[in-house]
């Protein structure tokens, strides 16, 4: 792994409304927001819109992929657009800095426009 | 009902979880990952701590309509990976508290810190979520 190396991305699959349901049974997260149309759209949302969570889960797919999920030492994301139902994501990342066994990566999901939903920042170890 | 400064320092009870591996596997699955040492019981997804989260109460945070809240970041620390058959003893509580103009008009953002320890009461993991209450 070296500076400015770009990860392999990981495209996933179109996110759906039973994976809402399935995320918000697995994480406990029942906000309506993310599976009450009524209640998403009440709240001014449009729509339902998918846990930032899952966006994050999806990019520690991908590090815990790259890295072996017993090197993730830090998960930082920001989330910066909303997800919904059809959107599909790109998992994205480049190596911004190591340090001896320690690698910083930027990581990314972005959306079928190229937009950037949820953007942030991972530690993995590379010893 | 709503969330000020006064509240920064309210904390959950601690609660301690077992970390099962059938959990393990749902997480994974909803979220469309097949890392096969989630289903072997090896480890579990970076962001498996979250399942804790919705089961510590933090009064305050309780009290309002969970649809008023949207998560605006988190990140999580990790002393080492878990695992299923972890006993995980967790406690969350709001570290921050500031109003903030947003596009969608004024906003609570309300910094939510939780920590993980094992039944040594070593540190396993540090979360720190921005929720934001509209």
């Amino acid at each position: 792994m070296n500076v400015g190396d770009e990860l392999t991305p990981l495209a996933k699959e179109p996110v759906t409304r039973l994976q809402l349901v399935k995320y918000a049974g697995a994480s406990g997260d029942f906000n309506p927001i993310h599976w009450d149309p009524e209640r998403a759209e009440e709240m001014g949302l449009g729509g339902v819109i998918a846990h930032g969570m899952l966006s994050m889960g999806f990019l520690g797919q991908y590090v815990a992929g790259v890295a072996g999920p017993e090197n993730v030492r830090r998960l930082q994301v920001r989330f910066g657009a909303m997800v919904r139902p059809g959107d599909e994501l790109t998992c994205r990342g480049t190596v911004r800095s190591v340090d001896g066994d320690r690698a910083t990566l930027d990581i990314w999901a972005e959306n079928q426009n190229g937009e950037q939903v949820t953007t942030g920042e991972a530690e993995v170890d590379i010893g | 009902m709503a969330i000020d400064r006064s509240n920064i320092g309210d904390a959950s009870e601690p609660i301690t979880f077992d970390v099962e591996r059938g959990a393990v596997v749902r997480l994974a699955e909803a979220i469309g990952d097949d890392q096969p040492a989630y289903a072997e019981g090896a480890a579990a997804p970076p962001t498996f701590p979250t399942t804790f989260n919705f089961r510590l109460p933090v009064q305050s945070l309780r009290a309002i309509d969970p649809s008023r809240f949207i998560h605006g970041d988190q990140e999580y620390v990790y002393e080492r990976p878990l695992s299923a058959g972890d006993r995980i003893t967790c406690v969350a509580k709001i570290a921050d508290v500031n109003e903030k103009e947003t596009r969608l008009g004024t906003a609570t953002f309300v910094v939510v810190e939780t920590e993980g320890r094992d039944e040594a009461d070593e540190l396993v993991f540090t979360g720190r979520a921005t929720v934001i209450l509209r």
